[in-house]
């Protein structure tokens, strides 16, 4: 073990270890006899995938006072599976905060997660003693979102990108430099590049650096996280494009985390899509934008702007921020956001207008809600002093906060927001709030969904996928196309 | 029709290194008028931040120095004010917001303290006045309870709610011209778009002309009336945002909409690395790159600015030029451009 890195363990791909980094042919052709035998047989199939993650957790304490008592937690991931096979590229996405990178850092245990199994080529990771866990260093390599901040500036290239070999135990400095000249060579950069300093490459030839530090002792993982978000579009291209190469020639797995679902579109096999710690659908990667089934993939894919000024403005926004983390909604996490929140039973609501009851509950609920703010706004309108201001003027201000119009079409709903909203102006807050949430109830703040198969063949945790629980729910309704 | 707000012409802004001068703006042109969106597009290293900073000597002077050209803002020449006259135009007709939120905002200050600077740096108005206008800003930019959060310090917003502070303060004053460098680069998707929205509204609502300097085309095809085009400190190509998207013109411009991953057949990278700032090729800049390139790309000047189709639309290249056939370039983009795009009406 301590003399070559490579011949730990019989299955490993590549037993001649670093010689198969060095002639790539042979690298590619040991690991497509394994990869066809794998990619093709069925994922329940006794072959175990590279990596299989089952209910992986990492929660962070939050501590008060001198005994660190614990006061609450973060929920950064809350429970995730997910798969990555041999020669596969799997992308994890979310918004900063979704907990994407946490997911990452605990499942190669550089942070010790808080439950969970994480099964990587048949063995269990989060039983590892500090021996395996070195091993199992060398055949899943995490590659960083910022190349420059991630070398040492005073090491040559050669060095740092040696530097692995050194800590695995590799102690002939010739093999060595013939192995770190030969990755170098296969990232697309020269031989002779061994020789520079980092700050002699631009960004885009460092990333490249990066993929070769993690290719050097021939894993078989790799985890970027943000391998190309650093970097400008043009040289984006080159190194996804390198990426793909790479995973071919080795055979790798590859886990891309990235909060860029073009990046994701344009290298990854499968996609999960996590919101707040927890994974809200996963596809096969074509299936997944054209068919998008959660509500927040279809907000995610139809934020980003696109390169066709004929389509402008037809882009959705998503209303207010990410909730916190070590406070999550309760039901499903998105609800508070949802363009597609389910209605309550026996109302009918236009789903913009819905959306904006909703808007108003969770604000309620939040107990960030201020009168006083509302008829400030609203005095400051009209030009009157705010203690003037009709009851009825405030409560259209609160209307008009929320997008709602000054009457709903339905009378019943109209009664039941009016009460409201005079509780509101009379400043009894928990009474609107609980007037609202005993009428206006809906699945999606109380039940969970599950991951579950959808009528587009992948899975997703949205209720609209769920059996109505009462005739005339109309699930699909809300679907915008 | 009035003239344009801004006229910038033949801007050139160097660097000296130890390894020789940059020429980071190279005799660039271009105007901005009231009310108007500019976006100044290109790569990293185009020069596209350097022509933002050097309107109002944001530049780091030394290393940095506006060496040549005009730039007459309403009617007068920025270069020929004196550091306090200008002290009268920055932050105050011309404001400028940058990527990171969070280096705009000082930490210590609550962001109405930070707002309220901004308002009596600019205007001569109460303690009270100033606070007034601090909460209404907020509440322009869309900040929720603004009136409460106005005693907020900067970490208790979230980096999209800080970027709306830092957009808050820049129209402290009113500007004429609102500078915003990769305004929304470190946000999420999401969040992204609400930005942009924000500074359409407050551009129509305040009548701003805004400068959006980014390398997203998606932002430029959501926010441009028009664009322009900078590869390596030259002006590639100018033209009205519809008219570039359907018939970009520069084989730059092009390489730059191919490689846009989800248009066309997928994502091709343009070959080979930007010139050495301080050796800048003879020549079109572009010429080590472009696949059309001949020998007259090689050398002499950066080819001038000449029509391509539509009268507003120009462009730097040899092709567009009499004796040459620009068919070589708008022809030699592949198959995939068979019917997908919707091209003139």
């Amino acid at each position: 073990m301590a003399d070559d890195v490579g011949g730990g363990k019989p299955s490993n791909t590549g037993g001649a270890g670093h010689d198969a980094v060095d002639s790539a042919d042979s690298a590619s052709a040991t690991d497509s006899t394994d990869t066809d035998s794998t990619d093709f047989a069925d994922p329940a199939g006794p072959v175990d995938p590279l990596l299989r993650v089952r209910n992986l957790t990492k929660h962070y304490p939050i501590t008060e006072g001198l005994l660190a008592r614990e006061v609450g937690r973060v929920r950064a991931v809350d429970g995730i599976d997910f798969e990555v096979r041999r020669g596969e590229t799997v992308g994890l996405v979310g918004e900063s905060g979704c907990g994407k990178s946490t997911a990452a850092t605990s499942l190669l245990r550089l942070e010790e997660p808080t439950a969970g199994e994480v099964r990587f080529e048949g063995e269990e990771v989060t039983e590892y003693d500090a021996a395996e866990l070195k091993r199992f260093r060398r055949r899943a390599q995490m590659v960083f979102q910022d190349p420059t901040s991630s070398f040492d500036p005073r090491m040559t290239i050669g060095e740092s990108v040696a530097e692995p070999l050194v800590v695995h135990g590799m102690t002939d400095g010739e093999r060595r430099e013939r192995i770190v000249r030969g990755v170098l060579e296969r990232v697309g950069l020269s031989a002779d590049d061994a020789d520079r300093y980092p700050h002699e490459l631009s960004g885009g030839q460092k990333q490249r650096v990066g993929l070769a530090r993690g290719l050097v002792v021939d894993p078989s993982l790799v985890v970027a996280d943000e391998p190309v978000s650093a970097l400008d579009v043009s040289i984006q291209a080159e190194i996804l494009s390198l990426l793909d190469d790479v995973q071919e020639a080795f055979g790798l797995g590859v886990l891309l985390i990235s909060h860029d679902l073009a990046v994701v579109r344009e290298v990854c096999d499968r996609v999960a899509v996590m919101y707040l710690g927890e994974i809200v659908e996963t596809a096969p990667t074509d299936e997944l934008f054209e068919d998008p089934q959660h509500p927040y993939t279809r907000a995610l894919l139809g934020s980003i702007p696109r390169p066709d000024p004929h389509r402008r403005g037809s882009a959705v926004e998503l209303t207010g921020d990410v909730p916190d983390p070590s406070d999550p909604p309760a039901g499903c996490r998105f609800h508070t956001r949802c363009p597609e929140v389910i209605q309550p039973d026996g109302y009918e609501f236009e789903q913009s207008v819905w959306r904006g009851v909703m808007d108003l509950r969770v604000r309620l609920r939040s107990g960030r809600f201020d009168d006083a703010v509302v008829r400030e706004t609203a005095a400051e309108a009209d030009g009157v002093p705010a203690a003037e201001l009709s009851p009825e003027r405030v409560a259209a201000a609160v209307r008009e906060e929320f997008d709602l119009p000054a009457e709903l079409g339905d009378d019943d709903a109209e009664r039941v927001l009016s009460d409201a909203m005079s509780a509101l102006v009379d400043g009894e807050v928990e009474t609107a709030r609980e007037r609202l949430a005993e009428s206006f109830g809906t699945v999606c703040e109380t039940v969970d969904p599950p991951l579950d198969a959808t009528p587009a063949g992948h899975e997703a945790a949205c209720h609209l996928h769920g059996e109505p629980t009462e005739p005339g729910a109309a699930p699909d309704e809300g679907r915008a196309d | 029709m009035s003239d344009p707000l801004l006229v910038v012409e033949d801007l050139e802004t160097r660097f000296r290194t130890d390894r020789g001068t940059v020429r980071a703006v190279d005799g660039v042109s271009f105007s901005v008028d009231r009310g108007e969106t500019v976006c100044v597009v290109g790569e990293s290293g185009s020069g596209k931040t350097v022509t933002g900073e050097s309107l109002t000597r944001l530049v780091p002077s030394p290393p940095g120095e506006v060496v040549g050209g005009t730039i007459r803002f309403d009617g007068r020449d920025l270069r020929r004010l004196s550091e306090s006259e200008l002290e009268s135009v920055r932050g105050n007709r011309i404001a400028h917001v940058f990527q990171n939120p969070q280096d705009a905002l000082d930490p210590v200050y609550s962001v109405g303290w930070q707002i309220r600077e901004a308002v009596t740096l600019h205007r001569d108005v109460s303690t009270s006045e100033a606070r007034a206008r601090a909460v209404d800003l907020l509440d322009r930019v869309g900040i929720p309870d603004a009136s409460v959060r106005v005693d907020d310090y900067p970490h208790e917003f979230s980096g999209g709610m800080k970027q709306r502070v830092v957009i808050a303060m820049a129209l402290a004053a009113e500007p004429d011209l609102l500078v915003a460098d990769e305004p929304t680069t470190a946000l999420d998707v999401t969040i992204q778009m609400q930005i942009l929205r924000l500074l359409r509204d407050v551009q129509a609502e305040f009548d701003t002309a805004l400068l959006l300097i980014t390398h997203d085309l998606g932002v430029v095809a959501e926010v441009a009336d028009r664009v322009v085009v900078m590869y390596a400190g030259k002006v590639m190509e100018e033209a009205d945002v519809y008219e570039l998207f359907d018939s970009p013109s520069h084989p730059y411009t092009r390489a730059l909409l191919d490689c846009l991953p989800g248009r066309g057949e997928g994502a091709r990278a343009i070959g080979g690395r930007l010139p050495d700032p301080t050796d800048p090729p003879d020549g079109c800049r572009f010429h080590a790159r472009c696949p059309h390139a001949v020998e007259a790309c090689r050398t002499g000047d950066q080819p001038p600015m000449v029509p391509a189709g539509d009268a507003d639309h120009t462009v730097s290249c040899v092709y567009y030029q009499p004796g040459y056939d620009e068919s070589v370039v708008t022809n030699g983009r592949g198959p995939e451009n068979d019917g997908s795009e919707v091209v003139d009406g």
